[in-house]
C-alpha cells in the first residue's frame, strides 16, 4: 500500500507546489519523472508552468532607477577624492 | 589606495563589469559612476536585509565604493566584480551589526494557488486561462511592468527579498543563500511563494476575460 501510495501520479493541487523545485532542479530524479508525466498529460499544468516561466521572465526586465543626476555627482567627486589622494600618495 | 592596475591582466572573459573596470582603472570618472549606477541598487538590497534602517544601508553602500576604489588594484579577478564587490558590501553591512535578528518565517504565506480551484481530488477545477504568447506584447508593457512592481511590494520583505535577488538581480541561489544566511530549502520556499504570488497578480491583469 505505501509503495502504492508513493508511486501514484501527482494531482494538480501538488504540482503547483512542486513547480519551483522543478525549475530550480533541485526535484529528486524519481520525482522529476512524476512531474513530467503529469505535465505531459496535463494541458492545465503545462500552462500554468508556462506562466511561471512567464512571470520569472517579465520579472527579469524589471530594472532600478537610474541614478539621479545629484548621486552622479556625488560619485563623481567621491571618484576624483580617491583619484587626487592617489596621485598625491604617488608624490610622497 | 591605486587605481591603476599593475598591468593588464587576462582576466576570465565572462565577466561583465570587464570593461568599465579596465576604464575605471584608466581614470576614467564616468565608467565609474556607470559602474555605481550598474550595482547600487542590488548592492542597497543586500544591505538593507543586515541594518535596521535605509539611511544606514546607504551608508555601507557608500563605504563599500571608496572600499572599491581602494582595493581595485587588488582585485585580480579570481571572481567576477559582482561576487567580489557583493562580499564587501556584506561584511561591511554585517559588521555594522545594528540589526536584530530575525527568525525567517518561511511557511507563512498559505498555498501557491488558492486552494477552492481545485476540486476534491486534487485536479484543476478553475484551471489558468491561457496566457498569450508575450504577454508583454500584447499588454501595454507599462501596465504590466506596475502591476509586477505592486505584487513585488505586496510581498512578505523576505520573499521580496530572494525574488529581487535570483530573478531582478539575477544572483545564483548560492549567493543568496550566503547573502542572508538561509539554507537552500529556505531560499527555495521562499522564492517559491514569491514568484506564485506575483503570477497570480499577473493573471488578475492579464488572465481576466
Amino acid at each position: 500500500m505505501t509503495i502504492l501510495a508513493l508511486r501514484r501520479p501527482y494531482v494538480c493541487r501538488e504540482m503547483v507546489e512542486l513547480i519551483t523545485d522543478y525549475l530550480e532542479g533541485a526535484l529528486p530524479r524519481s520525482q522529476r519523472r512524476r512531474f513530467d508525466a503529469h505535465i505531459a498529460g496535463c494541458e492545465h499544468c503545462g500552462e500554468y508552468l508556462r506562466q511561471m516561466r512567464e512571470t520569472i521572465r517579465l520579472t527579469g526586465t524589471l530594472t532600478d532607477a537610474d541614478l539621479t543626476s545629484a548621486m552622479r555627482e556625488e560619485f563623481g567627486e567621491l571618484f576624483r577624492q580617491m583619484r587626487d589622494e592617489d596621485a598625491r600618495d604617488r608624490e610622497a | 589606495m591605486t587605481l591603476r592596475s599593475p598591468l593588464a591582466r587576462s582576466r576570465p572573459p565572462a565577466d561583465p563589469d570587464a570593461d568599465l573596470l579596465a576604464r575605471v582603472r584608466a581614470g576614467e570618472e564616468r565608467a565609474f559612476v556607470e559602474l555605481v549606477a550598474r550595482h547600487r541598487g542590488t548592492m542597497l538590497r543586500l544591505a538593507r536585509m543586515h541594518v535596521s534602517s535605509s539611511a544606514i544601508a546607504e551608508e555601507v553602500v557608500q563605504d563599500a565604493w571608496v572600499a572599491v576604489l581602494r582595493g581595485l588594484a587588488a582585485f585580480e579577478g579570481r571572481s567576477t566584480f559582482r561576487t567580489w564587490l557583493l562580499q564587501i558590501v556584506l561584511n561591511r553591512a554585517r559588521s555594522t551589526g545594528v540589526r536584530e535578528h530575525r527568525t525567517i518565517a518561511v511557511g507563512d504565506a498559505g498555498p501557491a494557488v488558492d486552494p477552492t480551484r481545485f476540486d476534491a481530488d486534487g485536479a484543476w477545477a478553475s484551471p489558468p486561462r491561457p496566457w498569450e504568447d508575450e504577454i508583454g506584447e500584447r499588454l501595454d508593457a507599462r501596465a504590466l511592468a506596475s502591476q509586477l512592481r505592486s505584487g513585488l511590494d505586496g510581498l512578505p520583505a523576505r520573499q521580496r527579498e530572494v525574488v529581487m535577488l535570483r530573478d531582478v538581480d539575477g544572483l545564483s541561489s548560492d549567493e543568496v543563500c550566503a547573502a542572508l544566511d538561509i539554507t537552500e530549502a529556505n531560499q527555495r520556499v521562499l522564492l517559491h511563494r514569491g514568484r506564485s504570488r506575483l503570477r497570480a497578480a499577473l493573471e488578475a491583469e492579464v488572465g481576466t476575460p
